[in-house]
């Protein structure tokens, strides 16, 4: 590191070029950034009381910057310089309503016993005390304490993100622990916020988790969203992806959005003051019942846990303002071919909320906006003439009737639990395979839950087959009924 | 430069819009963000109101707004991308007048249009603009008009 003076070259804002004869920039010799500021300010005495206070100290909204470092967390003023360094004056742009000075926060100062638990990150020049107290300093909301949810909270909460908003009504339930590690078998039962409060609060007692035990809606969007930093999209419906999309483009909060989908999975950063936001790449939502939940189309467990960790380190680049964040990209990760893939999004200049005439100015009725009606209209209803029980079939079979019973479900489930004496025709074949029932011959249709039979009686009747029934409640209401050897899935 | 008339700003409907919601909806906390638009000689003329994350501490977000050195750069690179120039900030008060306040005038810089909104119970009430003086002794407002407006 040399002494002595250097020449520096100082880049002035904006505000201020009309004090400094309009120029952009200046060149001086000085041995720190101090003096290269005084000197500045000797050639343009206009800019002085811009720049300085009273006491003769740097104003405290004036920030400096060396290269891209901000001054303040090297040795201020008293940084040294080197030949050919860039210094940067950057305004920082505050006000209020009251005449009082406030004290610099202290809240984000770190604890002998931080500084222990967060070493291997502040030996790392990336993040270093600066970095992590920046993270202790957040706020982040989760919306959604599930798949996503799951990584999302356990890794910003051992990174030490001070404030972690979780938003989620649920419970635990057993299916749920395929995939949502933030809870156990001990759980089940429990409000999830519960549970993952009691978890994470574990794992780092110098956090503050706040719990939002309610279904975000456009009521208390706002009010909630309001109070971070950053929102973490961890939803699994879209009304809500849309809403929170929404939200955050009115306030002004980005947005860390992931999905997934039984083996695919997709990340993004949506901020609407830089990029595009979730309407500039899905304008329309899809129509309902196209895309299938998690309970309707299963899902890879590990593949939220993959996808959750990676919406978890954007959201710490942007705490940290390191690295490069997917603001304006989409990336597509395919677990079965292992592969990453990525595509540039653009800011739809139409967009009618993110755009340059939005017309969407306040939050709006999701799931009409979703073609969700608000009592769901079951997709079919079965007379209640065609409606048989599991008891009732036993009775049937007992009494010497032989109906043939039909299995409408796939391959693979016939394996996990199957009605004695049926045969298997998947749902989507009943139609082009109808020709291997006999019309005459009574014909009982069950699957999971009666919800596919229900759709294969409609189909099979739409073909002239008089003699139907659905079984109620299908194989797991034949395991409660009949046979509890049966397990359910 | 002494100004004789009242600097003016004109700002569209939309981004006026903008400006209302984010206020209304930040409140009862001060919500802020940056004008981007473009300067000619008789006026300036705003067309993007960019809502900022407030990073002032939350505990007294009721009664000040931070837009941070990290926020004002990259709004500046936004601004450039578009071809625009950052002319200026907004902020609301809530439940006070949309005058700035000594607190206001310590900390403003001076060229930039600063806008303030007024937002009593949740409703915004009155948009004003304000520039801080050369000397920084006062702010001399900015008569802040609608583009159906004519000259």
């Amino acid at each position: 590191m040399t002494s002595g003076t250097a020449e520096a070259t100082i880049h002035i804002p904006t505000a201020l070029r009309g004090f400094a004869g309009g120029a952009r920039s200046h060149d001086v010799s000085a041995a720190t950034v101090g003096q290269a500021l005084r000197r500045l300010a000797d050639t343009y005495p206009a800019l002085r009381p811009h720049l300085y206070n009273e006491s003769g100290g740097l104003r405290r909204f004036v920030n400096v910057y060396l290269g891209e470092e901000d001054i303040r967390y090297l040795q201020g003023e008293d940084t040294p310089l080197d030949a050919g360094a860039e210094v940067t004056i950057v305004p920082s742009i505050a006000g209020g309503a009251l005449e009082a000075e406030t004290a610099e926060a202290t809240r984000s100062v770190l604890s002998h016993d931080e500084v222990l638990r967060y070493s291997r990150h502040l030996i790392m020049p990336e993040v270093a005390l600066v970095g992590q107290e920046k993270l202790k300093a957040a706020r982040v909301l989760l919306v959604g304490a599930g798949g996503l949810g799951s990584p999302l909270g356990l890794y910003l909460a051992a990174a030490g993100v001070g404030t972690l908003g979780l938003v989620d009504a649920d419970v635990v339930d057993v299916t749920n622990l395929q995939r949502q590690v933030l809870y156990g078998t001990r759980d089940i039962g429990t409000p999830k916020l519960e549970a993952a409060a009691r978890r994470l609060r574990d794992l780092n007692p110098h956090i503050t988790v706040v719990r939002h035990d309610v279904q975000l809606s456009s009521e208390n969007a706002l009010e909630i969203i309001k109070d971070y930093d950053i929102v973490v999209d961890g939803t699994d419906n879209f009304p809500t992806r849309y809403l929170v999309n929404d939200a955050c483009v009115m306030l002004g909060k980005p947005n860390v959005y992931g999905s997934i989908f039984r083996f695919e999975g997709q990340v993004s950063v949506f901020h609407a003051a830089e990029g595009p936001c979730y309407r500039c790449l899905y304008p329309t939502p899809p129509p309902p019942g196209l895309v299938p939940s998690c309970a309707e189309g299963g899902v890879l467990g590990i593949l939220p846990g993959t996808v959750g960790a990676m919406q978890a380190t954007e959201v710490v680049k942007l705490i940290l303002g390191i690295g490069e964040p997917l603001i304006g990209r989409l990336l597509r990760y395919d677990a079965l071919e292992m592969r990453f893939a990525e595509f540039r999004l653009r800011k739809d200049p139409d967009c009618p909320i993110c755009g340059e005439h939005p017309t969407v100015t306040e939050l709006v009725d999701y799931l009409q906006f979703c073609g969700i009606h608000p009592q769901p209209a079951p997709t079919e209803v079965v007379a209640p003439e065609l409606q048989l029980t599991p008891t009732e079939l036993v009775a049937l079979r007992a009494a010497g009737r032989r109906p043939l019973v039909v299995d409408v479900r796939e391959p693979h489930e016939r394996e996990i639990a199957v009605i004695p004496d049926s045969i298997l025709i998947p749902v989507d074949q009943i139609v082009e395979r109808a020709g291997e029932l006999d019309r005459e011959r009574e014909i009982v249709l069950y699957c999971r839950t009666g919800v596919r039979s229900a759709r294969a009686l409609k189909e099979l009747r739409a073909a002239g087959f008089g003699r139907l029934k659905n079984l109620t409640g299908g194989i797991h209401a034949w395991a409660d009924e009949v046979d509890p050897s049966l397990p359910k899935y | 430069m002494t100004a004789v008339e009242t600097a003016r700003l004109t700002l569209p409907d939309d981004a006026r819009a903008v400006i209302v919601r984010h206020g209304e909806a930040s409140y009862p906390h001060e919500c802020c963000g940056v004008l981007l638009g473009r300067e000619t000689d008789e006026a300036r003329s705003v067309e993007r109101a960019l809502p900022i994350e407030n990073r002032w501490d939350v505990a007294e977000r009721g009664n000040r707004f931070l837009i941070g050195p990290d926020d004002v750069l990259r709004a500046e690179r936004a601004a450039r991308r578009q071809g625009l120039d950052v002319l200026g900030f907004y902020h609301s008060h809530p439940d006070d007048e949309a005058r700035p306040s000594t607190f206001d005038r310590d900390h403003a810089w001076p060229w930039y249009t600063y806008l303030i909104a007024s937002i009593r119970a949740g409703r915004c009430v009155e948009l004003a603009g304000w520039e801080l003086r050369a000397d920084r002794s006062a702010y001399d407002p900015v008569r802040v008009r609608r583009e159906s407006e004519s000259e």
